[in-house]
């Protein structure tokens, strides 16, 4: 049933159950169990708001500050991503987090061969900040903050959005981005990766050490357990894997002579909430907790603040099925739930339509009002940690921080996460769990609601209003630049970009020479074209 | 029983990098023994084409999550008409709506297996249209 291991007798009663983690659950919990799994408040828990955070990471939790939403949303044109943006603002959204088009996150213009069919489609296409002055107009920058899903190009955006924060007003010091900028998840499991894995992992530290000195907002990375989940990992190696690569960018500042405590406070992660209800809330508080403890213990960080496990814990898409696609409308509401018992700061939803395509107006609202209900009608906001106490969680907590610390044990014997990536370790392990996962759900071992069980084969499959596509927005789109090219200063171009040559050759920091090409309408393409030629292309390990 | 083994290209067109589905089916067609060559990811068409010809593959499954099948198709299915290997078959897996099947089928897409699809079935349509 579900994701985790049921066997059961032969009245359908249940024996045994294991969690995807390897978690072994028991019919009954008692205090014996806590004192079995060495349970202590202090040490393992403390006082919401108290080191090490298990509970929340502040005092009353959603008391004091509901959890921010922020539906993934963006398509098409600038224009059209500006007025959903302003859509969803308007029903009560209190963040954005924006979605490129494939070509953008690629690093190539709109008009490149390699854009072919994809422009705009999965997400706004953005050629040069003139797209970001359209996208953002009338968006209040030092109100709202934005994520920016992009990775490979993360350095490029995030200079952008500097750009036209400046141009429209605000201050580089009052704006609040988070680039998703984790290219060795994009490596595990996204794919949009351009640039070899070394290169890759230097533009994460100069955005990171350049937002440090220059954004005091902006958090430059995300870390995404979320993607390498969605590959196939289980829910204590979305973790492990997670601070392992947390730990490869940090390594890589702390080599440019910053120390942990100056920077670490400004990472934030995106974590998964697809599966088990019961070890999704053990996983989010054991995260929070042994991110505080190897922060302080293993690096030095003092500062309570920068010891919180922050981010945004968001509805999984793999849990979402094509068959009976309403279905996914409870389903997300039961992330949902999970997520706020796991006192999720920030939050998104999948929609009931991804299966088929990009959600539609309808779609995403529904899931927002989803998130809405949670917190204005349920009761979610009532206490802080409400699950607290109970013997099970509190023992499958504990249990959850040892599967973690030895998924992490694992990495580090290897060599750690840059050379497990390299190497296709990762890769190839996830890939081969979500193969055997994927049996099983075939075999009928996992239970999967309107797949392999209550399948109405009376029932035809289910139309879904689908979002169109619109061709006429890739011709907009590619006059837009053919125009932009035409009437920007060329000269200015050629000047920025031969310095971000230079810079990038020379072992700069490629932040303030970004910024100053995308001041001067330098292209994505362009921007990325440098690192393209300098760095060259990632080769990608196999799969067998 | 020495059936010939099927050999099949499985390839990741474009720009897209959502690669689950693409590895969880090579993995699956190699446990049903067939020989896959997996392109890995962010391939040209020309790139695709090109191993086909070196790796003298039986079919070629191509998996699209993006929502670009129908150009990515188009394309592929004239440069191998134009390279003379119109006659290997192509195979489509991905997010595909249903609407857009018979396009496929009429552009000459052989078979095509939208998410969710089970393995079997998967298996023995590819078996059926390699003969």
């Amino acid at each position: 049933m579900g994701v985790a291991k049921y066997v059961k007798n032969g009245k359908d009663g249940i024996e045994e159950v294991i969690y995807q983690s390897g978690i072994r659950v028991k019919p009954v919990y008692t205090p014996k169990d806590l004192e079995e799994v060495g349970f202590d408040y202090e040490k393992d828990l403390g006082d919401p708001g108290q080191y090490p955070f298990t509970r929340n990471l502040h005092p009353q939790g959603y008391r004091s500050r509901a959890w921010t939403t922020r539906q993934y949303t963006g398509f098409g044109t600038s224009q059209e991503t500006n007025k959903r943006f302003k859509m969803m603002i308007s029903h009560g959204q209190t963040g954005l987090n924006v979605a490129f088009d494939l070509p953008t996150q690629m690093g190539y213009d709109s008009d490149s061969p390699e854009a072919l069919g994809e422009v705009g489609r999965v997400g706004m296409a953005v050629d040069s900040l003139r797209d970001f002055e359209v996208a953002f107009e009338g968006i209040p920058l030092d109100r709202i903050g934005s994520g920016l899903t992009i990775n490979a190009v993360a350095s490029i955006m995030l200079a952008m959005y500097q750009a036209v924060a400046e141009k429209s007003g605000y201050p580089k010091e009052k704006i609040s981005a988070t680039p998703q900028n984790d290219i060795l998840k994009e490596m595990i499991g996204r794919g949009a990766w351009i640039f070899p894995v070394e290169d890759a992992v230097r533009l994460v530290g100069d955005s990171i050490e350049y937002a440090v000195k220059e954004l005091p907002r902006c958090n430059p990375v995300s870390i995404c357990g979320y993607h390498i989940r969605e590959s196939g990992a289980t829910p204590a190696q979305e973790i492990a894997y997670a601070f392992e690569i947390a730990k490869a960018y940090m390594d890589n500042v702390i080599q440019r002579g910053m120390k942990a405590e100056d920077f670490v406070g400004r990472f934030s992660f995106n974590l998964n909430v697809f599966g088990n209800l019961w070890e999704q809330i053990a996983k989010f508080r054991a995260a929070r907790k042994l991110w505080a403890k190897m922060l302080r213990e293993e690096y030095g960080v003092e500062e309570k603040k920068k010891l919180f496990l922050r981010g945004l814990f968001g509805g999984g898409g793999s849990g979402l099925t094509k068959n009976q696609p309403e279905n996914n409308i409870m389903r997300g509401a039961y992330y949902a739930l999970g997520a706020a018992l796991s006192g999720a700061q920030t939050t998104a939803l999948c929609s009931f339509d991804e299966a088929y395509t990009i959600p539609t107006p309808r779609a995403a609202l529904l899931s927002l009002r989803t998130l809405e209900i949670l917190m204005d009608e349920v009761g979610l906001r009532d206490t802080v940690d409400p699950l607290a106490g109970s013997y099970f969680i509190e023992t499958i907590t504990k249990q959850m921080e040892e599967k973690i610390i030895e998924e992490m044990k694992q990495i580090q014997e290897i060599g750690g996460m840059v050379h497990a990536v390299a190497t296709g370790f990762i890769q190839r392990k996830v890939a081969r769990q979500a193969y055997e996962y994927e049996k099983g759900v075939q075999q009928g071992e996992y239970i999967k609601v309107g797949v392999n069980k209550y399948v109405d084969e009376a029932d035809q499959p289910t139309d879904v209003e689908l979002h169109q596509y619109n061709e006429s927005w890739v011709d907009q789109q590619i006059s837009n630049l053919k125009e932009l090219r035409r009437t920007r200063d060329n000269r200015e171009v050629t000047r920025t970009l031969k310095e971000l040559e230079q810079g990038t050759r020379a072992g700069k920091n490629v932040m303030p020479l970004l910024v100053n090409c995308c001041r001067a309408y330098a292209t994505v393409g362009e921007m990325a074209g440098v690192f393209r030629d300098l760095f060259g292309e990632w080769d990608e390990p196999g799969l067998f | 029983m020495s059936e010939k083994k099927i050999k099949i290209l499985v390839g990741k067109p474009g720009l897209d990098g959502h690669d689950r589905g693409a590895k969880v089916i090579a993995l699956a067609l190699r446990d049903a023994g067939m020989e896959v060559v997996y392109t890995g990811l962010h391939q040209s068409i020309e790139q695709i084409v090109r191993t086909a010809v070196q790796e003298a593959v039986d079919v070629i499954g191509l998996s699209i999550m993006s929502g670009a099948h129908i150009p990515i198709c188009k394309k592929l299915l004239e440069l191998m008409a134009a390279e003379g290997i119109q006659d290997i078959p192509v195979v489509v897996g991905g997010v595909i709506p249903k609407q857009d099947v018979p396009h496929l089928k009429q552009l000459g897409i052989r078979g095509v297996f939208p998410g969710g699809m089970p393995f079997d079935a998967i298996i023995s349509e590819i078996q059926e249209i390699v003969g």
